[in-house]
């Protein structure tokens, strides 16, 4: 009887952890099948269609066929280009204004900033997409064509505003997390030699928390990066390679959402779309292996100073 | 040496005031925006849109977006929590954890656009759904997954040690220290997770753009739930507040509609993510006085 209940015990100990596991298991798989498919599913443009990678990535010529024969150019370089531009107008943006407002919080004003400033900044980390993208549409892209007398608002400029707004509380908030996390010996050292808050700020706090810092605006490039419906509200949608800041475009993202459902299944068009998303996807692997590669960085600093203390 | 030592004054104090300048910008920023938003959205507002009908209100959307993010917290909550119980309690260092890791990691980085494709491919081309809440809610938990599964994680891991230790001391197997001593302990922080996940669901439009389908025709007391105007009913299209105002935006039509449907989702939005934050500020402070 006893012997009974105790192998009861563990069968449900083992019974547990199965499940758990299985739980660790799902997340795995989840990963593998979806990085799967968008193999599966993206390769058909180069398997059978026919493309090369070269033209794929560096032609700007974009003209698949919609049907299952293919012979259409599957040129996504206009759209690799909006990305790059909106993603990059919206990183010079944010990050001086970003990098301002986390050294606000951390070294300026650290009870304001801890108590109010970050609650809020963080709140704001969290508001969908679509809203920025509809206030950007109603607000920023108005205001452009008033401003600069322009046909129209709709623009590389006011997609990078509004990712700019979007991506800004994550640069904030992870950078003020890397410079809370420098040793406060630092400062009192800077300031005992007699350095002025700016000083110790910009000679020593700064260089100290750099890979954190950084880390943060890979996240929020990659959250500018992943961005569609956004961006798709204000950037006006043209198929044709950018000239300025002023000029229409479209960017991977959005061309993806404004396409996928019309293009027939299986068709030339919506392989060379699949290929976006797998480029999509090896994208923000590629951010992650920054992220990581900033992180060991970081790691292997603290380490040496910890050394030196000895 | 003196004229520097003023110079670096100087400097000092002309760096100070750009920061505060930085930081009321953006502060006043951000509210105008929410202000623009919130008080924008209802002082443009007639009192029809806020019913339920077929068309020109936000009733059925509200409803429906309260409804897939409930069922999409029902599929990835039981998993996402096994899995960071698993991290947290079962793991051992080794290559199949860092994977694991790793594979969170790219999860919680996806594009959701990526993540919607993936939705339309399994859920509808390969299993046949057609457009429909499931789908769409089957999309989001795919995105909150790795979210509740790191919250758990840290929820065990940030419990003092001297739990577990105690609970084994009395006779407990692992099972029943994690049960019925870690678990409870935890289910605060876990449902703070839990509310920011169900936050970034609400607002998710670009996985929901091929998955949920738009136009929502309920009939409120048809309680047949295989019916296709049954509100219960999962197999239906569901337009959220957040498709809504992309559709809206496509067409260019009835501005003051997706005014408010921005202010109502903006509301949720914020009331939630204050919720989040009042309930990890509560923890803290219970933390802080049982150390002391």
């Amino acid at each position: 009887m006893k012997k009974n209940k105790s192998y009861g015990m563990f069968s449900k100990e083992y019974f547990w952890r199965g499940l758990m596991t299985a739980g660790g298991l799902f997340v795995i798989i989840l990963t593998i099948v979806i990085g799967a498919f968008l193999i599966y599913k993206g390769s058909d443009t180069f398997t059978v269609y026919g493309h090369s990678l070269g033209e794929f990535l560096g032609s700007a010529d974009w003209e698949p066929m919609d049907n299952s024969e293919g012979g259409g150019a599957v040129g996504a370089l206009i759209f690799i280009v909006g990305s790059l531009c909106t993603c990059g107008l919206a990183l010079l943006i944010s990050t001086p204004f970003s990098l301002g407002s986390a050294i606000f919080m951390t070294e300026i004003s650290p009870k304001f900033g801890e108590k109010f400033y970050r609650p809020v900044v963080e709140i704001f980390a969290g508001i969908p997409s679509v809203v920025y993208g509809w206030v950007g549409l109603t607000v920023l892209v108005p205001a452009i064509k008033t401003v600069f007398n322009r046909q129209v608002g709709h623009s590389i400029l006011a997609a990078g505003l509004v990712l700019a707004l979007m991506i800004f509380p994550t640069i904030t908030t992870m950078a003020a997390d890397a410079i809370r996390s420098v040793s406060d010996d630092c400062r009192k050292a800077a300031y005992g030699l007699g350095s002025t808050r700016w000083q110790t700020t910009y000679r020593i706090v700064i260089p100290a928390a750099a890979p954190g810092i950084i880390s943060g605006i890979i996240m929020g490039l990659a959250r500018a990066f992943g961005e569609a419906l956004a961006v798709a509200m204000v950037i006006g949608q043209t198929t044709a390679l950018p000239t300025s800041i002023f000029s229409t475009t479209k960017t991977l993202t959005t061309e993806i959402a404004a396409q996928m459902g019309n293009a027939m299944e299986g068709g030339e068009m919506k392989s060379a779309l699949w290929t976006m998303a797998l480029l999509l996807f090896l994208v923000s692997l590629l951010f992650i292996w920054l992220i990581h590669f900033c992180g060991s960085r970081q790691l292997a600093k603290e380490k040496k100073d910890a050394k030196g203390k000895k | 040496m003196k004229n520097r030592i003023r110079k670096a004054r100087g400097v000092d104090k002309g760096m100070t005031v750009v920061f505060y300048a930085v930081a009321i910008f953006f502060f006043l920023l951000l509210a105008a925006f929410a202000g623009k938003v919130i008080i924008g959205g209802f002082a443009g507002a007639s009192p029809e849109m806020f019913a339920f009908a077929r068309k020109g209100s936000i009733g059925n959307q509200l409803f429906n977006t309260i409804y897939l993010v409930f069922v999409s917290l029902v599929v990835s909550v039981p998993i996402g929590v096994c899995a960071g119980i698993y991290l947290a309690m079962y793991a051992k260092q080794g290559v199949f954890t860092r994977f694991l890791r790793m594979c969170i990691e790219t999860l919680s980085s996806l594009p959701s656009i990526v993540v919607g494709l993936f939705g339309y491919l399994v859920f509808l081309v390969f299993m046949g759904m057609g457009k429909s809440l499931l789908a769409g809610a089957l999309s989001v938990s795919i995105l909150t997954l790795p979210l509740i599964t790191t919250t758990t994680e840290d929820a065990i891991k940030g419990l003092p040690e001297g739990y577990y230790q105690a609970s084994l001391g009395l006779g407990a197997t692992k099972w029943q220290s994690i049960f019925h001593v870690l678990l409870p302990a935890c289910i605060p922080r876990i449902m703070t997770g839990v509310i920011l996940a169900a936050g970034r669901g609400f607002g998710e439009a670009a996985v929901l753009l091929y998955t949920t389908g738009s136009g929502s025709s309920l009939r409120w007391g048809n309680w047949d739930i295989t019916s296709p105007t049954c509100p219960l009913n999962l197999l239906r299209p569901a337009e959220t507040l957040s498709i809504q105002i992309w559709n809206l935006q496509v067409n260019g039509q009835d501005r003051a509609l997706a005014n408010l449907s921005s202010a109502v989702l903006m509301l949720l939005v914020l009331l939630f993510s204050i919720g989040a934050n009042a309930l990890s500020h509560r923890i803290a402070k219970k933390n802080a006085g049982e150390n002391t």
